[in-house]
């Protein structure tokens, strides 16, 4: 549906911005706060594992009106570390 | 009789639930339903005026709670159709003039004599709303494909969950099918995407509402324009049927209304 071409549509940006503000709204958790609890958890997962931080996914998910904290936190693997 | 006492709300006014209350209860009204709205909006009368009986009140529904008339007293008999009622909102009195138990306690007067209660919920989420949802057995919620308008319908399903008042079931009114397809408007997909409760009603945005709104003769009276045909679906989606929801991009939409094709 989307047009290939030509200036971005207004409803797409109507629809994400709404994502995201619809998520602040029933969680009351600001994207500042959101990042603050993200350097918290890779925080406390590093000082029992080895993990990527850089491909750390941290984020809100939804399912219908449910939402829920989505953590993917990849480990680095311990032949790579050997190989350190 | 056991009325079912449905209550159209919305958070953000100017979506439309005015409009909407008098034409599904027209349309209930019209297949044979016994029907009583009442309107919810203490100090900001209307439903009176887009129903077309603003010069029939004598007595309105803050005279039924403080005893000054009778139940039946308030009840302005629509003579256009057989069974269906108004009980107007008062116009000089503050919103606390009424509680949610009163509402409640009306409402259990009204069930044994009706089949439906239609209530016109005020904008907001003070003590209007709180009036409007407290005897609904069924809330449904009114949108606009327009970001503050989703919004605030997201804030009251979210309130009516807490309220132990839902699922709430969604309109969405205004619809502009050119726009949705250029990609200007939110589609219904997006709206039922964004706030993820069932659809009830796809109203299009549609001229012959103020043309009706100015006449005080609800669109649903006569059901021959796409706004009123939306209207008369919702009732019979009330009513237990299923009925598809209208293709407003079909271009020969009204040849297929016509000739019956569903």
């Amino acid at each position: 549906m989307a047009p290939l071409f030509g200036r971005r549509r207004s409803a797409n940006s109507a629809k994400e911005r709404l994502q995201l503000v619809l998520i602040h709204d029933r969680t009351d958790l600001t994207p500042a706060e959101l990042d603050a609890l993200k350097d918290d958890l890779i925080a406390t997962i590093s000082r029992h594992v080895e993990i990527e931080p850089a491909a750390v996914d941290i984020r809100v998910a939804q399912e219908g009106r449910s939402q829920r904290l989505v953590a993917d936190i990849p480990l680095r693997s311990s032949a790579r570390r050997r190989a350190y | 009789m056991t009325a079912k006492v449905v209550t159209i709300t919305s958070g953000k006014g100017g979506v439309g639930k005015t409009t909407a209350v008098a034409n599904i209860a027209v349309a209930l009204a019209s297949r044979g339903q016994k029907v009583v709205c009442i309107d919810g909006d203490i100090g900001l009368r209307n439903l009176d005026v887009v129903m077309g009986l603003e010069n029939r009140i004598v007595y309105d529904l803050v005279d039924v709670v403080e005893g000054r008339c009778r139940l039946r007293q308030a009840m302005i008999h629509d003579k256009r159709l057989p069974e269906l009622y108004l009980i107007p909102a008062a116009q000089t009195r503050d919103k606390s003039a009424v509680s949610p138990s009163d509402m409640v306690r009306l409402c259990d007067e009204l069930r044994p004599d009706c089949d439906w209660i239609v209530i016109d919920s005020p904008a907001g989420i003070e003590r209007g709303f709180r009036n409007a949802i407290a005897p609904a057995d069924k809330v449904l919620v009114m949108t606009n494909p327009e970001v503050s308008a989703v919004r605030d319908a997201d804030r009251v399903v979210g309130l009516l969950d807490a309220e132990e008042k839902g699922p709430a079931s969604l309109i969405i009114n205004r619809i502009n099918p050119a726009m949705v397809k250029r990609g200007d408007m939110l589609s219904v997909e997006d709206v039922l995407d964004l706030l993820a409760i069932e659809l009830i009603g796809i109203v299009p945005e549609d001229e012959n509402v103020l043309v009706a709104s100015n006449r005080g003769t609800p669109l649903a009276l006569d059901g021959k324009s796409r706004a009123g045909l939306a209207f008369q679906n919702i009732a019979r989606r009330l009513l237990g049927e299923t009925v598809p929801f209208l293709d407003f991009e079909a271009p020969n939409l009204l040849q297929r209304l016509f000739t019956g094709r569903k």
